[in-house]
């Protein structure tokens, strides 16, 4: 479904991303870990269209979108739910999520997207509840439900998510990663999912990648990662001496 | 003071007012879509005033000449978007006032060269016979001010709360990468913005052209005033800016007529300056940290 052939990025000087392969099959949920400043994001951001690569090749779909702009990519098929969830804080839970169907909206379309509103706040009823509500006064989780729902607002076929557990209590950590599992499973998303939390993302991924200062390291399946001495040991440990 | 003429200086100051408030709506739209104070505003308005003029002289009928003139002006606003600001758009915020601020002597100078350094009048839509009540005078004109003044108001409150084309150009001013991701094209936005700014400006200068006569330089004044009247109300709050363009133009029919008219303009800025010490964010503002 999504491809990337020796995908390089800088940013001025800085090599952020050096000949990065990957690949992502229908209906697969993949981890990307690293640690800090590995380059997580700007893969991501590279992915969506918001960052320009300055070599390789990105396939979405078996069509070229390497340079495509962001709009196209989400036409596409491709959401990206940003770090830090960036929902448009001034504005209502429900414009927030209107907003995400925005690259399908139209006369002709207005009864399904009012569909899938409604879908959305069966999803999170949290959501519904507070649907007027501006979205900058929603707490953390309801932010990270909210960056979500309106990145299933557009129909995507695959959901990049960026640290969707950043900064949130742990029950709501679980919440969100049981959510994943549940998409994938009822509706058959496809999803590329980055993390510091290495060891909750591996758990419910497929397969999954280490990315280190820039280049994928390791991969494989998400079990066999989960069982490697240098994953547990740069990744893993911390997770475990908080869990348990 | 009879009741009469203080009457009379609130309906001056109202009909003034309203265009100020428009010029701010400008402002706004611009402001809340890109970040950019567009200083060139004012030439908006003066363009739609000029422009009107113009066509009506060769001979278009007036209706048609004030349409025209506010579809120009509205080019106008997508080509100044499309030559100035989108090649320097990742400029900082100082450089593309700047940038605004050399647009608009531009647009000053191409006007003046075509038309020249005098004043011109437009026809008054409906006649000049005022309507009298309570010892004021009214002219009709006065009511199109106002009439379109609320028309546009209404229509762009509606536009920005109730369409998908609105809230997308919202959704540009609060974060733009996250617009990106929609599926919002961030810079034909950009474009749009200043076309429906220049629109409004345009209207506000072709409708009040009839009272208070037009000429090449009048925008600047005019984008001064409305920018004033954006600070009154709170920069990036548009009912704040036609608010406080109204209680401008309140204050300075008063001031002129109660004072003298040669204080007229600075009573603007001295409102302008206090309130940039005492409460920058303005009469309706909501404090700061509301937009990040
Ligand atoms: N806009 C930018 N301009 C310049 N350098 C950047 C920019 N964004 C990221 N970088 C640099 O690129 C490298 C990779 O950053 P990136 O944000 O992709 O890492 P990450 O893996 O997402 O980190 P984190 O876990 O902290 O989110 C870092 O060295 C960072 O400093
Ligand atoms: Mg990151």
């Amino acid at each position: 479904m999504l491809r990337l052939k020796n995908v390089d990025v800088h940013y001025g000087k800085v090599h952020a991303v050096r000949r990065a392969s990957l690949h992502v099959r229908p209906g697969e949920v993949v981890a990307l870990i690293g640690g800090n400043g590995a380059g997580k994001t700007t893969l991501l951001t590279t992915i969506s269209g918001l960052v320009r690569p300055s070599g390789g090749e990105v396939l979405f779909m078996d069509a070229p979108i390497t340079r495509s702009a962001p709009e196209r990519i989400v036409r596409a098929g491709l959401s990206h739910v940003p770090e830090g969830r960036h929902v448009f804080k001034p504005m209502s839970v429900e414009d927030n999520l209107l907003l995400g169907s925005y690259s399908r909206y139209s006369m002709q379309t207005r009864p399904r997207v009012q569909e899938d509103l409604e879908d959305v706040f069966a999803l999170f009823p949290v959501l519904g509840e507070r649907r007027s509500q501006a979205a900058g006064t929603l707490s953390g989780g309801e932010q990270q439900m909210l960056a979500i729902g309106r990145a299933l607002m557009s129909r995507p076929a695959m959901l990049l998510l960026d640290e969707p557990s950043m900064g949130l209590a742990p029950q709501v950590v679980r919440d969100i990663f049981k959510l994943i599992v549940r998409l994938k499973a009822e509706r058959g998303l496809t999803v590329l999912l980055v993390e510091q939390n290495a060891r909750a993302a591996l758990k419910i991924a497929d397969r999954g990648y280490v990315l280190e200062t820039g280049r994928i390291v390791l991969q494989g399946p998400a079990d066999e990662l989960l069982e490697n001495r240098d994953v547990q040991r740069a990744y893993l440990g911390r997770d475990l001496d908080r869990e348990e | 003071m009879d009741l009469g003429s203080l009457l009379q200086y609130l309906i001056t100051g109202v009909t003034v007012g309203a265009t100020y408030g428009l010029t701010g709506l400008g402002f706004t739209i611009i402001f809340n879509t890109t970040g950019i104070i567009n200083f060139a505003q004012g030439e908006f308005v003066m363009l739609g005033g000029m422009l009107g003029v113009a066509a009506h002289a060769a001979g278009v009928p007036l209706p048609l000449a004030v349409l025209l003139a506010v579809a120009a002006a509205t080019l106008a606003g997508a080509l100044m978007e499309r030559t100035f600001i989108r090649p320097v758009a990742k400029a900082s915020a100082v450089n593309l006032i700047i940038i605004t601020i050399g647009a608009s002597i531009l647009i000053r100078g191409v006007v003046m060269l075509i038309f020249g350094k005098d004043t011109f009048a437009l026809p008054h839509f409906s006649g000049m016979e005022p309507i009298r009540f309570l010892g004021a005078a009214m002219l009709p004109q006065s009511l199109w001010v106002l009439g379109i003044t609320l028309l546009l108001l209404l229509g762009l409150k509606s536009f920005f709360s109730r369409t998908m084309w609105g809230r997308g150009m919202l959704a540009c001013s609060y974060d733009p990468k996250a617009a990106a991701l929609m599926g919002i094209n961030v810079s034909r936005m950009a474009m749009a913005s200043f076309m429906i700014s220049a629109a409004v400006g345009a209207a506000g200068g072709v409708i009040l052209a009839p009272i208070t006569l037009t000429a090449y330089d009048v925008g600047i004044l005019l984008g001064l005033k409305g920018f004033a009247a954006c600070i009154l109300g709170g920069l990036g709050n548009p009912f704040g800016a036609a608010a406080g363009g109204i209680i401008l133009g309140v204050l300075e029919s008063f001031g002129a007529g109660l004072l003298s008219s040669a204080y007229k303009d600075a009573i603007t800025f001295v409102i302008l300056l206090l309130l940039l010490f005492v409460r920058p964010t303005g009469l309706f503002g909501k404090g700061s940290g509301e937009r990040v």
